[in-house]
């Protein structure tokens, strides 16, 4: 059923949508449209997108947080789609997630030492009280906080902490896959970094395999060995970092990583227009074929008619009608 | 930021605010007062509140020795009527009111942590009972079990749970999109301990204020029982039976009446009073330091 | 043209009661804008520089006490009565809000609202403000600004909202435009046309812009001097090019080298 280096999470044709109402009619809004991708044991993918690309979506549906209306989302091999109840409950001990505002995501009534338990309690019921500590005083540390702060309560925190806290918990039960959801956007520059760095650091550590959803490029760079771009719910490229950032394929991918602000004058003047015009489509009416053409640059007539599909060009996979000629 | 104030106040910073509120400390304060001595009180007086003293029927209130606050009609003092009244009156309140908080918050918090058919379920159920008619209700009851005291809790509780039912509800629906709750749940929390664990202890705010606004009410409903009859048995008094006494003979012994019913008030105002305060103390948006943030 | 700054900041020092004593949000800070100048002023949370747009524009809370200078064209602008401060905010000093959805009244159409200014500071008849209001909506290159006029904030995408925005700020004719982190509820890709806008604009107007921000690669894009806020101070204050080549202020280089870059930018 498995073959030992079959990779860690396989989603195939992934469809996520969701109920509004818009103009006083319900709608379903398509989220997610065809998302497959592989994430391998030790390795980190980087989900990258802007508002309204579906990345929040992913998180939440490969957890089962939310609802997927189609496609498998095989976590070693087994479709995660297919369980309930107590099947469910099993793997969530493999799969954990790290959220985006570090201080909403612990509970403002529980201390710290009882939230980093919790995880222990239920997963690991037969460990005893003081291995039970231990182990949470040495997940603590390893996340760069101390023991005096297991007595403290979520608004004691900056945000940095928090997030500390956060990757504290997701750790402790020691997953096979965490899902980082934006982790940090909600921190401040040099926060940013530090937490970036801790990152770094556990991914060296512990091998962690880490699915990192965010809008921050420089980030992903800095993280990732894999990085995939979406658009609209719709995957754009998929590509190893260095082929991704050195010769991005996709007309978008060009437009986000021409649009990451510079850090030096002189080339950030040199640049001149930005590169994409237009906003981004809405959700309800996305445009036909390609959903980004309606701001690219490149686009052709074929562009309004035929779903590109995901096909590999050089080293990457595309899913542009022009990749070869651009 | 560091030191940023969190939504839900926890209780060090809670009684500081409570305590800045000149009028919830007052009411408190009153009514630990009236606590108090309707439970030591009646075990120094040498008066009891059942012998009767027929030669001393409907005494006014005098300030020379003896019955302080007059007797009533049978000869037995007024104060310690009153005071055991309070007593049964309070006893009633608070503990219908236990029984209706704790039904009420179980109720709406599975209520609105299922959500979908559970839930409306559940929900209707409330408003079939909210529309029972409470007094021929409690009249049926009465009939079928006969006045005893522990049926007043059981009536009373059975229909003052509806409101914290609903108000929970609706707190458990919005607390349950909060994005610890989501962290729970991929932290493999389940249902049940996630009521218990999650939902419940960040509801408690909203509940101590309804519960302040609860007790008053249960207490006058007791109160509006007994009024009519269908409260304690003789000789036991509480309050509303003492203001039914009183009334039937208010032209001739004004005291009878104005005694139970200024004590019945204050408990109510007393009440009202605390639960402003709590509700100011525990209100997200009256912060100061809003504006540390530059 | 004028040699003298345009705005001209002296030991401003404000402060705030809070939970714990008062809290000093800006501490004896000294700073000039020049006309037609960029001044870029990058600092993280708690640096104080809302808190300096704020003072500048009189909307600091009641409670706040305030002391220093504060003089535009040589005019104190400290304790100005309110009548006379309403006629320069917004007409002569406009700002653009980091949070479109927050400063645009969610009851009214973008026209009516875009129109307010020039008819009720300018002067202008209903019609006339309505026409200035259209030809802002172009110039902010919103597509198609007959129909998007008509519409309401919520209708519009956060980009739209934004240039909306900087259209209400500049449609008065101001000499300074306050911008407060005006691109950071953006996407990058919004955000890279929203800096083209705003340079395109000063060049058009020739009005100064400050432009406030936590992130040093939108100034460097941008601005002609950038200040290094920390605490309420200004730490470093120096020409764009130096300040990035040469810091000289630990805080200014501890904020370049935390500043995330990318390898190979395009």
């Amino acid at each position: 059923m498995n073959a030992p280096d079959s990779p860690l999470l396989q989603v195939r044709e992934l469809r996520v949508s969701y109920a509004t109402r818009h103009r006083g009619r319900a709608v379903r809004v398509r989220a997610l449209e065809n998302v497959s991708f592989d994430l391998d044991s030790g390795q980190t993918l980087g989900i990258v997108g802007e508002s309204g690309s579906g990345k929040s979506t992913l998180a939440r549906a490969l957890l089962r947080l939310i609802r997927a209306d189609g496609g498998q989302i095989r976590f070693h091999g087994r479709d995660l789609l297919g369980l309930r109840g107590a099947d469910l409950h099993a793997v969530r001990a493999h799969l954990q997630m790290i959220f985006q505002d570090g201080i909403s995501a612990l509970d403002p009534r529980q201390r710290i030492g009882s939230i980093l338990a919790e995880p222990l309690e239920i997963f690991r019921p037969q460990l005893p009280h003081s291995q039970r500590r231990e182990r949470v005083l040495a997940m603590l540390e390893r996340v760069g906080l101390e023991s005096l702060h297991l007595r403290r309560y979520a608004h004691e925190f900056s945000g940095g902490q928090a997030q500390r806290v956060g990757i504290a918990r997701a750790l402790i039960v020691e997953p096979e896959l965490i899902v980082c959801d934006e982790p940090l956007s909600s921190l401040d520059v040099s926060i940013k970094a530090q937490i970036t760095a801790l990152l770094q650091q556990l991914q060296r550590d512990l091998g962690l395999s880490l699915l990192f959803i965010a809008h921050d490029l420089p980030a992903v760079q800095l993280l990732c060995d894999r990085v995939l771009v979406l658009y609209l719910g719709r995957v754009m490229e998929i590509a190893a970092r260095d082929a991704l950032f050195q010769t991005p394929r996709h007309p978008y991918t060009r437009a986000l990583l021409q649009s990451v602000p510079i850090a030096d004058p002189r080339r950030a003047r040199a640049r001149g227009r930005a590169p994409l015009l237009g906003d981004m489509p809405s959700s309800l009416s996305p445009p036909s074929g390609c959903v980004f053409r309606s701001r690219c640059p490149h686009a052709i007539e074929r562009c309004a008619q035929e779903v590109p599909a995901l096909r590999r060009v050089g080293h990457s996979e595309v899913a542009c009608h022009r990749a070869e000629e651009l | 930021m560091p030191g940023s104030t969190p939504e839900y106040v926890l209780n060090s910073a809670l009684w500081q605010r409570l305590r800045c509120h000149r009028g919830a400390m007052i009411a408190a304060g009153v009514l630990l007062l009236l606590a108090l001595s309707s439970l030591i009180v009646p075990a120094l007086s040498p008066y009891d509140y059942y012998t009767p003293q027929l030669d001393l029927i409907s005494q006014p209130p005098t300030l020379r020795g003896g019955h302080l606050l007059g007797t009533d009609p049978l000869g037995r003092d007024l104060l310690i009527r009153v005071l055991w009244g309070c007593r049964i009156s309070l006893l009633i309140g608070l503990a219908a009111s236990c029984i209706s908080i704790v039904v009420g918050v179980l109720w709406g918090a599975i209520a609105g942590y299922a959500g979908g058919t559970t839930d409306a379920l559940m929900m209707r159920m409330v408003d079939v009972l909210y529309s029972v008619p409470f007094v021929p209700f409690v009249i049926v009851l009465t009939v079928l079990f006969g006045r005893e005291l522990w049926l007043m809790f059981v009536a009373i509780g059975a229909v003052s749970w509806l409101d914290i039912a609903r108000i929970v509800r609706g707190e458990a629906l919005s607390l349950k999109r909060r994005e610890f709750i989501e962290a729970a749940r991929v932290s493999g929390v389940r249902a049940a301990r996630m009521i218990r664990r999650h939902i419940v202890p960040n509801l408690l705010g909203v509940v101590i204020i309804y519960a302040t606004l609860t007790i008053p009410t249960v207490i006058l409903f007791e109160a509006f029982m007994s009024f009519l009859g269908l409260g304690v048995r003789v000789p036991l008094a509480s309050l509303g039976s003492l203001i039914a006494d009183g009334a039937s003979d208010m032209q001739a012994h004004p005291h009878l009446l104005l005694v139970p019913a200024t004590v019945l008030a204050t408990i109510v105002y007393c009440f009202n009073f605390i639960g402003d305060g709590l509700r100011d103390a525990l209100d997200p948006h009256d912060r100061h330091d809003r504006h540390e943030q530059a | 043209m004028n040699e003298d700054p345009l705005l001209q900041i002296r030991d401003l020092s404000v402060s705030y009661p809070g939970a714990h004593g008062r809290f000093t949000a800006l501490c004896e800070l000294n700073l000039e804008v020049s006309a037609g100048e960029c001044l870029g002023l990058v600092g993280e949370s708690g640096s104080g520089k809302t808190a300096l747009l704020l003072a500048i524009l009189g909307l600091l809370p009641a409670q706040s006490s305030v002391r220093g200078s504060i003089r535009y064209r040589g005019g104190e602008l400290l304790g100005l009565e309110a009548a006379r401060l309403n006629a320069i905010r917004g007409a002569r000093i406009a700002m653009v809000f980091q949070e479109p959805m927050s400063a645009l009244n969610p009851y009214m159409r973008v026209i009516d609202q875009l129109s307010e200014v020039p008819h009720v500071h300018g002067g202008m008849s209903r019609r006339k403000a309505r026409q200035r209001a259209l030809e802002m909506l172009e110039a902010v290159h919103i597509g198609e600004p007959e129909r998007r006029a008509r519409q309401y904030p919520h209708e519009l995408s956060g980009g739209m909202r934004q240039r909306v925005m900087i259209a209400m700020a500049l449609i008065g004719e101001p000499d300074i435009v306050l911008a407060d982190e005006p691109t950071t509820a953006l996407d990058v890709t919004v955000q890279a046309q929203i800096l083209s806008l705003l340079q395109e604009m000063r060049e058009r107007t020739g009005a100064a812009l400050v432009l406030v921000t936590h992130d040093l690669g939108v100034v460097a894009q941008l601005a002609d001097r950038i200040g290094v806020m920390r605490g309420g101070r200004i730490v470093e204050q120096a020409e764009c090019t130096q300040l990035f080549s040469q810091p000289q202020h630990p805080y200014t280089q501890a904020l370049l080298s935390a500043m995330p870059r990318l390898e190979y930018p395009l």
